[in-house]
């Protein structure tokens, strides 16, 4: 085990599905690494066994700064050490932007509404939306929403940030948006997990690519190797068919 | 004018109406305290039929199930008549509260099940990435959006539940009903009868108009 976050032997079956098959991944302590590959690949199954959103049962095994994620009571620690950014975004509808962030530091972390409250304002300014903090999240776009997103993830000042394809369902002129934010994230100490189709944010801000096809690691290597020099054929074929069009 | 004298006569109506009124007060009373017990009951239900073990999720299906095909009559004269056999005694007003209870608890359990499983995954998952523990997740996510989904129908059970009092006559509870029957007896005239039917209409139809307008505003509201 010499990763922050290390994996090993992971699988994963729905059913008679494999959708993962014996992975192994270390990642380091504020790496940033850019999960790509086709749909259906295992990579959104990947992260989402890092919080055990996906439980999966030895010998398979996941160890998060020491501790192994397994379902107990240590589940929820790992968890307010792990954020998470879904596709989706999965904001609190009933709660304004203001309070979808405060939330679980009032909770989880035990914080008055005073402070959790401040540093939701820190936050919010942070991913450039101070002024929407009173509104409730149906009346900002996804661009916004997807930013509240990650500023609530970042009020549990977690350790590692999961982002499980922060901008597949935005509109293309709010991408750009989140990126920025992504970007500005990244060399903060904070590990960054990512899995992404927009290569050209994997090529720029990761440390280490991981390309991963049919629940495999096919390949992985700086952004450098991968989209400059990559080996193996499916790498070959997959960048070919995503990035000459 | 032979049929408002005997349904409608004033001064039957008159002389009966403190009777009615008593009758009303005990109906409101063991309405409300029913209500509130079934809802904790059904929330509770509830939440073992969707979280809890595997044979509690079965037990407490079989429950719902069983107290939702059950006539509340039966259930009423069960609890009254046959329940004292096995040593188990309470008064009518109890005997009358555990039935309304017990059933309107199936109901709303159903209820619950279906507001809160309306409720998208995503909301879960966020909560539980967040490091929320369950209860926290229920109460400060899941069931405040639920509560919007399942007011309408909820209020519809209880408006049932407060029209399933009248059955507590049969073990002589003074409910409006049972009063509205004396005083009928006493009168040897039924207008009682119809005094308590309009009663019970202007009681409950505001609620009735109440789900109505609140169908219309969730629905409008949400898409």
């Amino acid at each position: 085990m010499d990763g922050f976050v290390s994996i090993r032997n992971l699988d994963k079956f729905y059913g008679g599905f494999h959708a993962l098959k014996g992975i192994n991944l270390d990642v380091a302590e504020g790496e940033v690494v850019c999960v790509v590959g086709p749909s259906g690949s295992g990579k959104s199954t990947l992260i989402r066994c890092i919080n055990h959103l996906e439980s999966f049962t030895k010998p398979s095994e996941i160890v998060v700064d020491g501790t192994a994620v397994a379902p107990g009571k240590s589940l929820s620690t790992i968890r307010a050490e792990v954020g998470m950014v879904f596709q989706s975004f999965n904001l609190f509808p009933h709660l304004s932007v203001r309070r979808n962030v405060m939330l679980a530091p009032m909770r989880v972390r035990g914080r008055s509404a005073k402070e959790a409250g401040e540093q939701a304002d820190a936050l919010l300014k942070r991913v450039g939306i101070a002024e929407q903090a009173g509104k409730f999240p149906k009346h900002l776009s996804g661009g916004q929403q997807q930013r509240v997103a990650i500023a609530r993830a970042l009020a549990m000042e977690p350790r590692v940030l999961l982002f499980d394809e922060p901008t597949s369902a935005l509109d293309p002129e709010m991408v750009g948006e989140v990126l920025d934010v992504m970007k500005s994230l990244a060399g903060t100490g904070v590990t960054m997990i990512v899995v992404t189709h927009e290569m050209g944010f994997a090529r720029q801000v990761a440390d280490r690519v991981i390309f991963m096809d049919s629940g495999e690691i096919i390949e992985t290597g700086t952004p450098e190797d991968i989209f400059s020099n990559p080996k193996e054929a499916r790498t070959q074929n997959f960048l070919g068919a995503v990035l000459n069009h | 004018m032979e049929l408002i004298d005997t349904f409608f006569n004033a001064e039957v109506l008159r002389r009966s109406f403190p009777m009615l009124v008593k009758g009303l007060w005990v109906t409101i009373k063991l309405g409300l305290v029913s209500i509130i017990a079934g809802l904790a009951l059904g929330l509770a239900l509830a939440l073992l039929r969707l979280y809890g073990k595997r044979p509690v999720q079965f037990v407490t299906s079989v429950y719902i199930d069983i107290f939702r095909s059950l006539p509340l009559l039966v259930l009423l004269i069960i609890i009254y008549y046959a329940l004292p056999f096995v040593g188990i005694r309470m008064s009518g007003f109890w005997s009358a509260m555990c039935a309304l209870t017990m059933v309107s608890g199936a109901y709303s359990a159903e209820i619950f099940r279906a507001g809160i499983q309306a409720i998208p995954k995503g909301q879960f998952e966020a909560s539980q990435a967040l490091g929320l523990n369950y209860r926290q997740m229920m109460f400060d996510v899941v069931l405040p959006q639920a509560v919007k989904i399942v007011i309408p129908p909820l209020t519809n059970n209880s408006i049932n539940v407060i029209k399933d009092t009248a059955l507590a006559s049969v073990v002589a509870i003074p409910d409006l009903l049972k009063q509205a029957t004396q005083a009928q007896a006493l009168a040897a005239n039924p207008s009682p009868l119809i005094g308590a039917a309009i009663i019970y209409i202007l009681f409950l139809w505001p609620l009735v108009a109440a789900v109505s307008r609140m169908e219309r505003h969730f629905g409008a509201g949400e898409h």
